[in-house]
């Protein structure tokens, strides 16, 4: 009785195994002939929106290659459920392996012994520790980022006028560089936009929500709000879009185009910023290759061409910069889906 | 009752444990066969590091199951451990003094447990899920979202490094000595013995002078300590201390010993059979996934693996008894 317990179990379990097996085997005969440049990439977790974004725009990149691309992935974002997914590449010993890390050092192990079987690592969306990997693709410059909010809102307001912050908490490192920067800009190259207050959401929903309308009500002149974050700029186009202020107080920042949608239909908001996971997935992939190549070694001031988006040269540290935020407005909101 | 109809080495070969390693054998035979890249030297060394913390915590949860209990608040120790460890290293002591200091936390975490079943006499399931969001609850406040990760690499290479040429990581030789330690404890003194009676029966077992209450004190005891042992080794081999370690991985262990045999209801199970178990669901794990499968495919045949070898005996046993026209028999 036991015995036919296990039995059943394990034949299963075998079976499933042996049917993979198969299936697989079926689409190593199609590609294999001239595909001979084997990509992983290696989102921080599956079923996320943004990576699939991202992964679209590996395929399409491979596909210009002549390369292959398997998406693989763990489904919650911890760092020690991509270790063994790192650990699959260098078993299978693909060329390249594109990865977003969960952590900046708990991979660091596992991408050393995969590079030293003979694998390129590029990480994109956010990095590790440079020494564990060839190249890391970044999105944005906190300085393309600043600039960028600043060009949108002085567009939407016509160039002068009051403006606020709505920002995550008070001491998220990447908001506080980005204002600091943007402080400096306004006061250099906006002489008549003033900021007149930086408040705080959190990234929380219901609190960016309440600050939003304290802005507006202590300030009766503010033309516009920049919310360099995605819950911020949300949360304050929701209140915007029922009240008043409708179509008279601009909303701008970093949001995502899924969030942002109904807003940019309804007209509450004109247009907004961030990178284009898709070309970022393009060029981590564009990269990926290049190095596979031999054409660079990930030493600054080497160049590549990286197809539809065009040359790029490797920076300091092995960063590559995908370029200035990408602006999603009315006419190309449509074409995303993240 | 139970009849020998068979001769002695058939009733050997043809126990639960005995199928479990040999489906373990069958499934690597197809994987290296049919699986690119799995029979490299590689492989083994992944697999091993990889099982080591369920490996390890699956040694005393294979006790505690046999006796009838369960301990859902290992993958919790593993993580307060884990934040233990970081916060005395980041602290400046040794790591010498950390890794004592953290398994006895992990000791006394299991004691709260084990006293709170053994002598509050409240169900062990109730209590470790209650230990469990505590337990993590601790480890993720005291160290929030950030992680120590500045380990000396003598200490986290020693976590990852291989024996000589060999593919087998040093690691290995702890996991083996452990493994024969609860073996032996298991199979061959009378405490293992108690442990198995009281999974009869705990009334019958008390009666016959057994010290139930200490006994799965004891026991308890030791899954909390093996359980932060594991969560330093996870530290060291990812060289990352964070609250959110290893989450979810009570799951797996439990898996693990129920594959290997051991009986949900107590009083069955043998070490061979759960290491077999283990090494099953690595090997699968990393068949599957170098063939690309995703990881929620993973899960499922798992999961599937586990559910059949829990059902398939109380339906193969209900058909048995209905055959017989026997009443009221319980394996």
């Amino acid at each position: 009785m036991k015995f036919t317990s296990v039995l059943a179990a394990g034949t299963a379990a075998v079976l499933a195994l042996g049917l993979s097996a198969c299936g697989s085997g079926g689409d190593d005969g199609g590609g294999g002939g001239t595909a001979d440049v084997t990509i992983t990439m290696l989102p921080k977790n599956l079923g996320n929106p943004y990576f699939e974004a991202s992964t679209a725009g590996a395929q399409e990149a491979a596909e210009e290659l002549g390369a292959t691309v398997e998406e693989v992935g763990p489904d919650t974002a911890s760092p020690d459920a991509q270790v063994p997914f790192i650990n699959t590449a260098a078993q299978q010993g693909v060329s390249a392996l594109v990865v977003s890390a969960n952590d900046p050092t708990a991979i660091g192990d596992a991408l050393d012994e995969a590079r030293s079987a003979g694998t390129k690592v590029v990480t994109f969306d956010s990095d590790t520790e440079p020494q564990f990997r060839d190249l890391f693709v970044n999105q944005a410059s906190a300085e393309g980022i600043a600039d960028k909010q600043l060009e949108l809102i002085s567009d939407q307001i016509g160039g002068k006028g009051e403006i606020a912050i709505l920002s995550a908490s008070a001491n998220a490192t990447n908001q506080n560089a980005w204002i600091a920067i943007m402080e400096e800009k306004l006061a250099s190259d906006y002489p008549d936009i003033e900021l007149v207050e930086t408040a705080y959401g959190d990234d929380d929903d219901q609190t960016s929500f309440d600050k939003t309308a304290a802005l507006l009500q202590s300030h009766p002149d503010l033309k516009g709000i920049v919310s360099p974050t995605t819950v911020g700029i949300a949360a304050a186009a929701r209140y915007v879009s029922t009240s008043e202020y409708k179509g008279k107080v601009a909303v701008t920042g970093l949001g995502t185009p899924n969030q942002m949608r109904e807003y940019v239909e309804d007209g509450t908001v004109e247009a907004f910023a961030l990178w284009n996971p898709t070309d970022l997935g393009y060029l981590a992939t564009q990269a990926a290759a290049a190095l596979v190549a031999g054409d660079i070694t990930g030493e600054e001031g080497d160049t590549f061409e990286a197809g539809r988006l065009g040359e790029y040269t490797v920076g300091a540290d092995g960063e590559v910069l995908l370029g200035e935020p990408y602006v999603y407005d009315a006419s190309n909101i449509a074409d995303f889906d993240f | 009752m139970r009849t020998h109809a068979r001769p002695w080495w058939q009733r050997a070969l043809l126990t639960r444990e005995m199928l479990t390693i040999l489906i373990l054998v069958v499934a690597w035979v197809v994987a290296s066969a049919a699986v690119q890249g799995f029979d490299g030297p590689l492989t083994i060394t992944y697999l091993v590091l990889d099982v080591a913390p369920v490996l390890l915590i699956a040694l005393p949860m294979t006790l505690i199951i046999a006796t009838g209990e369960i301990d859902l608040s290992v993958a919790s120790v593993v993580g307060l451990s884990s934040v233990t460890f970081g916060l005395l290293h980041q602290a400046g002591l040794g790591l010498w003094v950390a890794l004592p200091v953290s398994v006895l936390l992990g000791a006394v975490c299991g004691a709260v447990n084990g006293a709170l079943v053994a002598y509050a006499g409240l169900p062990s399931l109730a209590v470790t899920i209650g230990s469990l969001a505590l337990y993590r609850g601790l480890a993720v406040g005291l160290l929030g979202t950030t992680a120590v990760t500045d380990f000396p690499e003598s200490w986290t290479d020693g976590a990852t490094e291989n024996l000589g040429e060999s593919p087998y990581p040093v690691i290995t030789l702890g996991l083996v000595a452990l493994i024969a330690v609860f073996a032996v404890l298991l199979h061959a003194t009378p405490f293992g013995r108690n442990v198995l009676d009281i999974g009869r029966s705990s009334e019958a077992a008390r009666f016959s002078g057994v010290d139930v209450k200490r006994t799965l004190l004891i026991l308890f005891v030791l899954s909390g300590a093996v359980s932060a042992l594991a969560g330093v080794y996870y530290t060291l081999r990812y060289g990352s201390a964070r609250g959110d370690n290893a989450t979810g991985m009570e799951l797996q262990v439990v898996a693990a010993v129920l594959l290997g045999g051991v009986s949900i209801f107590g009083g069955r199970g043998a070490i061979h059979g759960v290491v077999a178990g283990v090494l099953l669901i690595g090997v699968l794990s990393s068949a599957l996934r170098l063939e690309g499968v995703t990881v929620n495919v993973i899960n499922i045949v798992i999961g599937t693996a586990l559910v059949v070898s829990v059902v398939a005996p109380r339906i193969a046993g209900g058909v048995r008894v209905r055959r017989r026209g026997a009443v009221g028999q319980r394996t």
